[in-house]
């Protein structure tokens, strides 16, 4: 679906994955209107609940609409139950805005997070508003170019720290080939225990054999 | 459960849009929008937020209004500076001033930046693009200095440095090279008058003279012109005619007021 005129797009590269004690999610961080980089430290992983975040892909707008609604519903969840929502529950508010809706939207949304009955749990919204649940997710333009390292790189049962790996790599090799994605990696790792940030400079990323290259 | 995005009921019809495009389409073109083609900017710095904007205001080609004001008042701790169509960025402004009036009043609390920006992003969102509102809102709450940016479609950023509207590129390029954290006052307004005459002298829709505005903890200074880099010259001669150059070639000076004597009764019958 062509962006409307003007619109401030999330060309982006945003990925979760699975591991033994719960999710990481990390995302590049350039939010763009045509070839000017409207902001070059975005944080496109927005939490809904307390351990419960979504990484936002294709129009701001209209993700963060959606972000700010379901943050809203689940905030009432947690209130009229008295315990958090499920990851599950989440996906299904995300899933029913974005097909409910689908043409007048572009959002592209990957949800993630921890709740008691699944643990750790990875979710993907594309465009059409279909909902997958999957060991791990890549979304937005540069993802196209790491579906083949993703593919060979990715193991079931990672350690915490094999797992950053893993992501902060994917969104380097994403960066280092999307015009439309790039700036800092920003990750976040949700288990139980809560929510840890990892910020990546843009001039800290992980190199690559071009970056070695002596001319 | 919902399960659209809310839609007022009675509320939109976006008919006469679908029509306008289609008679567009036919070759029939429509009265063009005053847009403020802008620069406007926005910075934190260590005691609070510092706001400008260029004055100029145009409608296509034509200069509209030489020395007119985008920085809007929201709130005695907010303002707003302006950027796209004028008349939209005038009438949302006022808008939401009065909503956080009202707010202010029932809760009886100084209303925080965060719910001005929610209440601007959601109408701005609800309107789908169509008012052309681009917005750069300061101010100072509870949680501190607070500044976003809002695009037209409703979305939003928080940056510790904005620029938006037309010479917002040559702006930003001012703040990516000497903004720093925690300047000083004097320091941050310097720094916004330099971005902003930047805009002014790089972008053909900028121009005039550098609006300011100051927002500290319960205290705002408005610097309605602080700068003046257009001032018009002294002209060197003048172009008015002498007495006398055009010939006279005949006078004849009549009454146009019929003047009648005496005193008439009044009729009050």
């Amino acid at each position: 679906m062509p962006l409307k005129a003007g619109e401030v797009n999330l060309g982006t590269t945003v990925m979760a994955v699975k591991f033994g004690d719960g999710v990481i999610i990390g995302a590049d961080s350039r939010t763009t209107t045509g070839a000017y980089i409207a902001n070059r430290v975005t944080d496109k992983l927005t939490p809904v609940h307390d351990k419960i975040f979504c990484c936002r892909s294709g129009s701001a707008a209209d993700t963060q609409a959606i972000a700010d609604i379901v943050r809203y519903y689940l905030e009432m969840f947690a209130i009229k139950d008295g315990e958090d929502p499920t990851v599950q529950s989440a996906s299904a508010l995300f899933q029913e805005l974005c097909y409910q809706n689908k043409d007048n939207l572009t959002a592209g949304i990957i949800v993630a997070g921890w709740d008691k009955y699944e643990g750790g749990s990875v979710y993907i919204i594309p465009l059409g508003g279909s909902l997958h649940k999957q060991p791990f997710a890549i979304g937005g333009s540069g993802s196209t170019y790491i579906y083949g390292y993703c593919d060979t790189a990715y193991k079931e049962g990672m350690t915490r720290e094999e797992a950053i790996e893993f992501v902060r790599t994917a969104i380097a090799l994403a960066i280092s080939r999307d015009g439309s994605s790039g700036g800092c990696i920003r990750l976040a790792v949700i288990t139980q225990q809560g929510v840890e940030r990892i910020f990546t400079p843009g001039d800290k990323l992980p190199k690559f054999w071009q970056d070695e290259l002596k001319l | 459960m919902v399960t659209k995005l809310e839609q007022p009921k009675g509320g939109f019809n976006f008919d006469n849009y679908q029509r306008n495009v289609a008679l567009e389409k036919k070759g029939i073109t429509f009265p063009k929008m005053t847009k403020t083609g802008t620069t406007i900017v926005g910075l934190i710095y260590k005691d609070g937020i510092c706001l400008g904007a260029d004055t100029r205001a145009t409608a296509g080609p034509i200069v509209a209004d030489k020395n007119c004001e985008k920085i809007h008042y929201l709130a005695p701790n907010m303002y707003c500076c302006g950027a796209g169509t004028a008349a939209d960025t005038e009438f949302t402004t006022a808008l939401i001033s009065s909503q956080l009036e009202l707010h202010r009043l029932t809760t009886g609390r100084e209303a925080r930046v965060a719910t001005a920006l929610i209440m601007l992003k959601q109408m701005l969102f609800r309107y789908q693009g169509h008012i052309g509102a681009a917005l750069v809102l300061g101010g100072y709450d509870v949680t501190g200095p607070n500044l976003y940016t809002i695009h037209p479609h409703g979305s939003t950023d928080k940056l510790p440095y904005v620029t938006m509207g037309s010479g917002s590129l040559a702006a930003m390029a001012v703040f990516e090279s000497k903004w720093r954290k925690d300047l000083e006052r004097q320091e941050a307004i310097d720094l916004v008058r330099e971005a902003i005459e930047s805009g002014i002298f790089n972008d053909l829709g900028s121009g005039s003279n550098v609006d300011v505005t100051v927002i500290e903890k319960g205290k705002i200074d408005v610097y309605r012109n602080y700068a003046k880099p257009n001032e018009r010259g002294v002209k060197e001669q003048s172009y008015k005619f002498k007495r006398g150059t055009t010939a006279i070639l005949k006078e004849s000076i009549r009454d146009i007021v019929a003047i009648t004597e005496g005193i008439e009764e009044m009729d009050i019958s």
